[in-house]
């Protein structure tokens, strides 16, 4: 049900915990907040993140004619969002599926949805090159997909499995929309001495060799992680990380 | 010791350990696991790799098969400890992990977590996971706890634990908690670059708790041992 989607865009990475949810949502609301209509679907069955950063934990999913109804953040309804964590009955719940089960999830996610009026869907993945990206793939089939942003963080030890995920990009036909470097840096709030935490640079250089778009850095800043359902771009305005996730919002929407 | 890396796509372990461009050799009595030291191997699908591009674009069944290989073609030799690095996640590997080694004896499981809530949300999912498949909780460790600046030595939380951490999750899921390790820039920088930390960094306050740690499990278990 995806035919009244503008633009879809993945969001990858092949190294778990270099934020990728975190970018995922606080790309949604930089959109919204540039009044686009927005969806965000969360694939990642295993450790669903996306409820608990919107701060929409509990909400319930509704079935209409048509299919799944997804919640949405507000009653303006700029950003709706499906996830299987609106299906848990509780948080700490684990989902222990194997591939296929965990395959036609992805498929009814992508297939029942009532998202209606799209302007971006933004689909944020677990790290991998396994059965969510594969099916996820398959099932885009036919449907314009714009591309993947790929985050990785600039250790040798994120961007090496990041590595694999642009090789899945090429071998699936994904355009690489760019790489973000993500927890680049941490400026002290004392001193304001920055120290690299998890090296430098490493997502610029794998961009350059990848022969992918840079779309930009985003420093370690421990207010971003903590605005849950807030847009970076409106409550921390000054800060690198809005003005990157502007630069990012800009690139995909021209 | 052994490390068998089961992160089928994202394998680290050849770059951690140092033996990034090691070749895996075939004898007679199986595949020969690559020696870090005289008293440390380690598997990985990374070894089996030609270019670091490869990726490895397979789905779960086949991913299970690697897996089995890796557990049954291997020739460890006599080990005190098999450790077993999973990719995140409660899906195929970690299943295959614990069906396999069922009638083995796994002894248990080692779960790492940063302080945030957003990763302690999936940890207490994969502690649930361990229950639902009855493998033994050993403990809980808290990653990249706190960072020391260089410059002031102040004190900040790069993950902040905003629901009370790792210490207190394990509280309310009834789990041992067995300590936090502070952020080291040069543990990063080294692992990039596989070198050891643990006998050229002794100083550092994550090796020294990482040294607590593993004193208080090592303690604690006598028999030869499998871990998750």
């Amino acid at each position: 049900m995806l035919e009244s989607v503008k633009h879809v865009i993945l969001i990858l990475s092949g190294k778990g915990g270099v934020g990728k949810s975190t970018v995922s949502t606080q790309l949604a609301l930089t959109l919204k907040e540039k009044d686009f209509k927005v969806g965000l679907l969360d694939i990642d069955l295993c450790g669903p993140s996306i409820p608990y950063l919107l701060q929409l934990e509990g909400k319930d999913v509704h079935q209409a004619d048509g299919g799944w109804v997804p919640v949405y953040t507000d009653n303006d309804q700029k950003l709706a969002v499906m996830s299987i964590g609106f299906l848990l009955n509780n948080r700490n719940n684990a989902i222990v599926w194997r591939g296929p089960k965990k395959t036609a999830m992805v498929r009814q996610f992508l297939t029942d949805v009532c998202w209606g009026d799209l302007d971006y869907l933004l689909i944020d993945t677990p790290p991998g090159t396994s059965d969510e990206h594969i099916s996820v793939m398959e099932s885009l089939r036919g449907i314009k997909c714009d591309g993947a942003i790929i985050v990785t963080t600039p250790q040798q030890v994120s961007t090496e499995d990041v590595r694999k995920e642009i090789t899945f990009c090429k071998k699936t036909g994904i355009p690489v929309l760019g790489l973000i470097e993500n927890m680049s840096g941490f400026v002290c709030p004392s001193c304001t001495e920055c120290t690299n935490i998890f090296s430098k640079g490493g997502g610029e250089a794998l961009a350059e060799l990848a022969q992918v778009p840079f779309l930009g850095v985003l420093p370690i800043d421990p207010r971003v992680g903590t605005l849950l359902g807030k847009a970076c771009v409106k409550e921390l305005p000054d800060s690198p990380s809005a003005k990157t996730f502007n630069e990012i919002a800009q690139k995909i929407t021209t | 010791v052994a490390v068998l890396d089961i992160d089928i796509c994202g394998p680290s372990q050849p770059r951690v350990l140092g033996v990034l461009n090691e070749q895996v050799h075939q004898s007679g009595s199986g595949w020969s696991p690559v020696f870090v030291d005289d008293n440390l191997s380690v598997m990985s699908i990374g070894f089996l790799l030609s270019s670091p591009d490869d990726a490895v674009i397979w789905r779960g069944p086949k991913k299970n098969g690697m897996i089995r290989q890796f557990l049954s073609e291997v020739d460890w030799g006599n080990l005190d400890y098999l450790l077993m690095d999973t990719p995140p996640g409660t899906s195929d590997e970690h299943l295959s992990a614990s069906t396999y080694l069922s009638q083995a004896g796994l002894t248990g499981a080692l779960i790492v977590t940063t302080p945030q809530e957003v990763a302690l949300l999936d940890v207490r999912k994969e502690i649930d996971f361990c229950r639902k498949v009855n493998i033994k909780v050993l403990g809980v460790v808290e990653n990249m706890s706190i960072f020391v600046c260089p410059c002031c030595k102040r004190l900040s939380e790069i993950f902040p634990a905003t629901t009370g951490g790792a210490k207190k999750m394990c509280e309310e899921m009834n789990v041992p908690f067995l300590g936090s390790l502070p952020l080291d820039p040069t543990i990063a920088r080294f692992c990039d670059e596989g070198k050891d930390f643990i006998n050229e960094l002794p100083n550092s306050p994550a090796v020294k708790s990482l040294n607590e740690i593993v004193k208080t499990k090592d303690d604690e278990d006598s028999l030869p041992a499998s871990v998750v």
